[in-house]
């Protein structure tokens, strides 16, 4: 995940002050330090996030309230959401794209080194006012991730520190996404044109454009719950002729891109380990970039799908309907690239394997069930169930975050010079693929006989597929220690890593050394 | 896969034996596994679509994952596997783009029939309005047979189930002290609204989620088919006492129904205030003290100290021992931007019976400490 750089006497020949110690992250301006800063960052995320995580777990572990009061359940489960979304999945991505995007361009760094530094640092603040909310008189916002209104009006001052740390967030996304698009625009090597681009930046260009035309739009709706909240306006408020709804639509506007620019990178990363581990070219590259098109484009017109239960006409149940189930034709045609492309290859199943492979099983999982969910008329009775938990928890862990840790095993050589500890690595696959299945399919059956979510307490019938359901994510948070491990022992050292690292990686970041030079391409590489 | 791993974990638990509850009768079963049937028409068709999503979908996914199981398996370097050097086949992506399409269609179609019965709310026999309070819901028989009839519906598991100080019930979070009561077999039109924040009418065995709106009317319908009781929840978010507000239903003959109608009507009728009658502190007080504990208990504690940074105390509090009308106000008009909802569904006397209550309670000493319903009759005008 990191990469402590080490500055050989051979590549300091010219004049590059860069500093060191704190300064040299606090002033970062280089792609991979902030790529790591990123990285580390979106993993103290995910560890806080996975311990507000198995507290809930552990309250729900049995019937009745044991440690945790209905009100700061409610906390955990938003603060929960917000931080993994917001905190540890996005970032994360980010740093992949830091880190990668000029190595698999051909470039020397991002295009925009101070903005880069500024929408990185932008980041922690934003972390401290939403943990720090938990400190506050009333705690943290407890109106779940989607601070839906009027609830979210209700709220103490904990949802004021969220709004800001979102609107922070946001800004920090943009200005990401800006330096993303003009690195990939402008700084690519002679050569390389859009349709010679690796997915994995493919995939990242689209996701940029998504979060430029999306967070804006969150920042308005959170706006409008502030002004709501302490400027005497009435948006969401139906006495003052506003409208409750009104903030769905716009919130899920903002809501439904955000769900596939945290899969759309994701896709990008499996599309260049399916094929290096397979030892074949991928089987459909350009049908790839249009299913990742069209997937962005659809994305667009199905927000209300979260919505069916709101009360809309007819004509909108069924538009949405009909628009939401196109999505699982895109996505159908990138699980059936990604076989084709295993399809007589020759195979081996180093981790970064192990988790594409695991990544296509579960999501294909997931997106089954978001199938069954699309479905309107089915949709009333899963909506707001166990079921949806289970749902997108198949689409975000096991989706995302294992094409993440797929991500870092493929290129940690690459950062470090180091190979990773393979069975440490091959470990943390098998127990987060089992851990992950304990604790996730039981919410299936718990949403299908009515459990509803956001619940700090239950009936006695759901009892044992709660227990379940607890211990798995025991389990699933401490396999998330394995990786902590293998990566610091990576960084450490361990057998150096050649420049290709893989039998048959394909793209520009396997022609530099391992670990790569500080300024990635001086020269720019020519594309054939 | 997922399931076999899920299996082994199940057996390896005590599982039903450590509580020892049965199938709860309207609500979910032990570890129900799939939707149930239902009662209703629409209950059905939804379990019927599911089993039919779940059959295309298991036969999909067994599909794909036979190729790429037989791929990883057939097509390994340690096997001997030499790359082929394929990619790209236009007749290929086009089946694989076309089929899926296809089978969407194919789901879509019953589909679009069900969300058009769904939404088809029109001649119904009875009509009835569900509005969501945090944390408890009200109903009002408005059209049909036992028009006029209201009353509140709480979560009637005692405290101590919750706490773990008593054994929990095989009902444990799904009854309350007065259900919805309809006639079978007929079209049973619900109004949902809400007074505070969004909560949901959720009903698994009729089929229907609605989530009830502020200051809107949405509406659904069922029409049960069999005779029972049957349990849901509140589906939506809506704040600290969210799980704690169910639904329950009991759908009784039409005979049965009349009759429960008619004694509901006494009831109420038996019930109903004079209001041209002069009330004493104590009697006040008495009634105050239901009031309070079935509408503001849950934010401000039976202590009425509240919850420090969350829903202020009442003991001690300036605006309950201070004048008479700024009290009225927030009781009648709520706070905006707080939790503190409007109570104007109150009756006048319920009102000022909690409003004297709260200025004797706990220690309260409050000069004027009688408020009469009349004070709540001219404040509303």
């Amino acid at each position: 995940m990191s990469a402590v750089l080490d500055h050989h006497a051979g590549h300091d020949d010219h004049a590059h002050d860069h500093p060191h110690g704190w300064r040299r992250w606090m002033f970062a301006t280089n792609h991979k330090d902030i790529g790591t800063l990123y990285l580390w960052f979106s993993f103290v995320m995910l560890i806080s996030g996975g311990l507000l995580a198995l507290t809930i777990r552990l309250e729900l572990f049995q019937p009745g309230l044991q440690y945790v009061q209905p009100e700061l359940f409610n906390q955990l489960t938003t603060m929960h959401g917000l931080i993994m979304v917001f905190g540890a999945i996005m970032p994360a991505f980010v740093g992949f794209a830091n880190w990668q995007i000029p190595l698999m361009i051909g470039a020397s760094d991002m295009a925009f080194a101070r903005m880069n530094n500024f929408s990185f640092w932008l980041m922690p603040p934003a972390a401290l006012l939403l943990v720090g909310s938990f400190f506050v008189p009333g705690g943290a916002t407890a109106a779940g991730w989607t601070l839906y209104a009027p609830l979210s009006v209700q709220m103490g001052v904990g949802m004021d520190m969220a709004i800001f740390a979102v609107h922070i967030l946001g800004a920090s996304s943009i200005m990401g996404s800006i330096n993303i698009i003009t690195t990939i625009l402008n700084m690519r090597a002679p050569g390389m044109t859009l349709m010679k681009m690796p997915l994995f930046v493919w995939t990242w260009l689209i996701t940029a454009y998504l979060l430029i035309a999306v967070m804006p739009v969150l920042a308005g709706a959170i706006t409008m719950v502030l002004t709501d909240r302490h400027f005497g306006t009435a948006f969401f408020n139906a006495a003052g002729g506003g409208d409750p709804v009104m903030y769905q639509h716009i919130f899920w506007f903002f809501g439904h891109p955000e769900v596939y620019i945290m899969i759309l990178p994701a896709f990008g990363i499996i599309s260049e380990i399916i094929p290096t581990f397979s030892r074949k070219r991928l089987f459909g590259y350009s049908s790839m970039v249009y299913a990742t098109a069209s997937i962005a484009i659809l994305s667009f017109i199905v927000w209300a799908h979260h919505m069916f239960t709101t009360g809309m006409p007819v004509t909108g149940q069924l538009f949405f309907m009909y628009a939401t189930m196109l999505i699982a034709v895109p996505t159908g045609v990138k699980i059936f690239n990604w076989v084709a492309t295993m399809w007589r290859g020759s195979m081996t199943f180093e981790t970064p394997m192990l988790f594409a492979v695991g990544f296509i099983w579960v999501f294909t999982i997931g997106g089954l069930t978001g199938i069954i969910l699309s479905v309107a008329p089915l949709d009333i009775q899963l909506h707001d169930t166990y079921y949806v938990v289970a749902h997108f928890h198949y689409v975000l862990v096991a989706g995302s975050l294992f094409a993440l840790f797929a991500g870092v095993y493929y290129w940690i050589p690459k950062w470090t010079g180091n190979m990773y500890d393979e069975t440490l690595g091959k470990w943390h696959f098998w127990a987060s693929l089992i851990t992950f299945n304990v604790t996730f399919f039981p919410m299936h059956f718990l949403g299908l006989a009515g459990m509803p979510r956001r619940y700090a307490d239950y009936p006695m019938q759901f009892a044992d597929f709660n227990m379940v359901a607890s211990i798995g994510a025991l389990g699933f948070g401490l396999s998330q220690l394995i990786f902590l491990a293998c990566v610091l022992k990576c960084i450490k050292g361990g057998k150096k890593a050649t420049a290709q690292v893989w039998d048959n990686a394909q793209g520009l970041e396997w022609t530099l050394p391992s670990p790569a030079p500080y300024h990635s391409f001086e020269t720019p590489p020519t594309v054939k | 896969m997922a399931s076999r791993v899920w299996a082994a974990t199940a057996a390896a638990l005590p599982c039903g034996a450590a509580w020892a509850v049965g199938d709860m009768p309207g609500g979910p079963a032990v570890n129900q596994l799939n939707l149930g049937p239902g009662v209703t028409r629409i209950a059905a068709d939804q379990w019927w679509m599911h089993n039919f999503l779940l059959i295309v979908s298991v036969v999909i996914f067994v599909a794909v994952f036979a190729v790429m199981f037989y791929s990883l398996w057939a097509h390994r370097k340690s096997r001997g596997a030499k790359p082929a050097d394929f990619h790209e086949s236009t007749a290929v992506e086009i089946a694989w783009t076309i089929v899926p399409f296809l089978i969407i269609v194919g789901l879509a179609i019953p589909a679009t029939r069900m969300v058009v019965e769904q939404k088809d709310t029109s001649q119904a026999d009875l009509t009835i309005k569900a509005t969501g309070y945090q944390w408890k819901w009200g109903y009002e028989y408005l059209k049909g047979e036992g028009a006029g009839i209201s009353f509140l519906s709480t979560l009637s598991t005692p405290r101590e189930q919750i706490e773990n100080k008593a054994p929990k019930s095989e009902t444990y979070l799904m009854e309350v002290d007065n259900a919805l009561v309809v006639p079978v077999g007929q079209k049973i039109r619900m109004v949902v609204t809400a007074n505070d924040v969004i909560h949901a009418w959720m009903m698994p065995a009729f089929g229907v989620k609605q989530d009830a709106i502020p200051g809107f009317v949405r509406d659904t319908w069922f029409r049960a088919e069999k005779e029972g009781t049957y349990r849901g929840n509140c589906a939506e978010l809506c704040g600290k006492d969210h799980a704690f507000m169910p639904i329950v239903v009991e759908v009784k003959s039409q005979d049965d129904y009349r009759a429960w109608a008619d004694a509901k009507k006494k009831e109420m009728l038996a019930k109903a205030d004079d209001p041209a009658k002069e009330w004493t502190v104590a009697d006040l007080n008495d009634r105050g003290a239901k009031v309070y504990a079935s509408n503001c208990v849950a934010c401000h504690q039976a202590t009425g100290k509240g919850v420090a940074g969350a829903f202020p105390a009442l003991e001690g509090s300036k605006l309950v021992l201070g004048k008479q009308e700024d009290q009225i106000a927030i009781l009648l008009n709520g706070k905006q931007g707080t939790a503190m909802a409007s109570f104007k569904q109150l009756s006048d006397v319920e009102l000022a019976a909690v409003a004297t209550y709260t200025r004797n309670a706990w220690g309260n000493k409050a000069e004027d400490n009688v408020v009469q319903p009349k004070d709540f009759t001219a404040a509303r005008k």
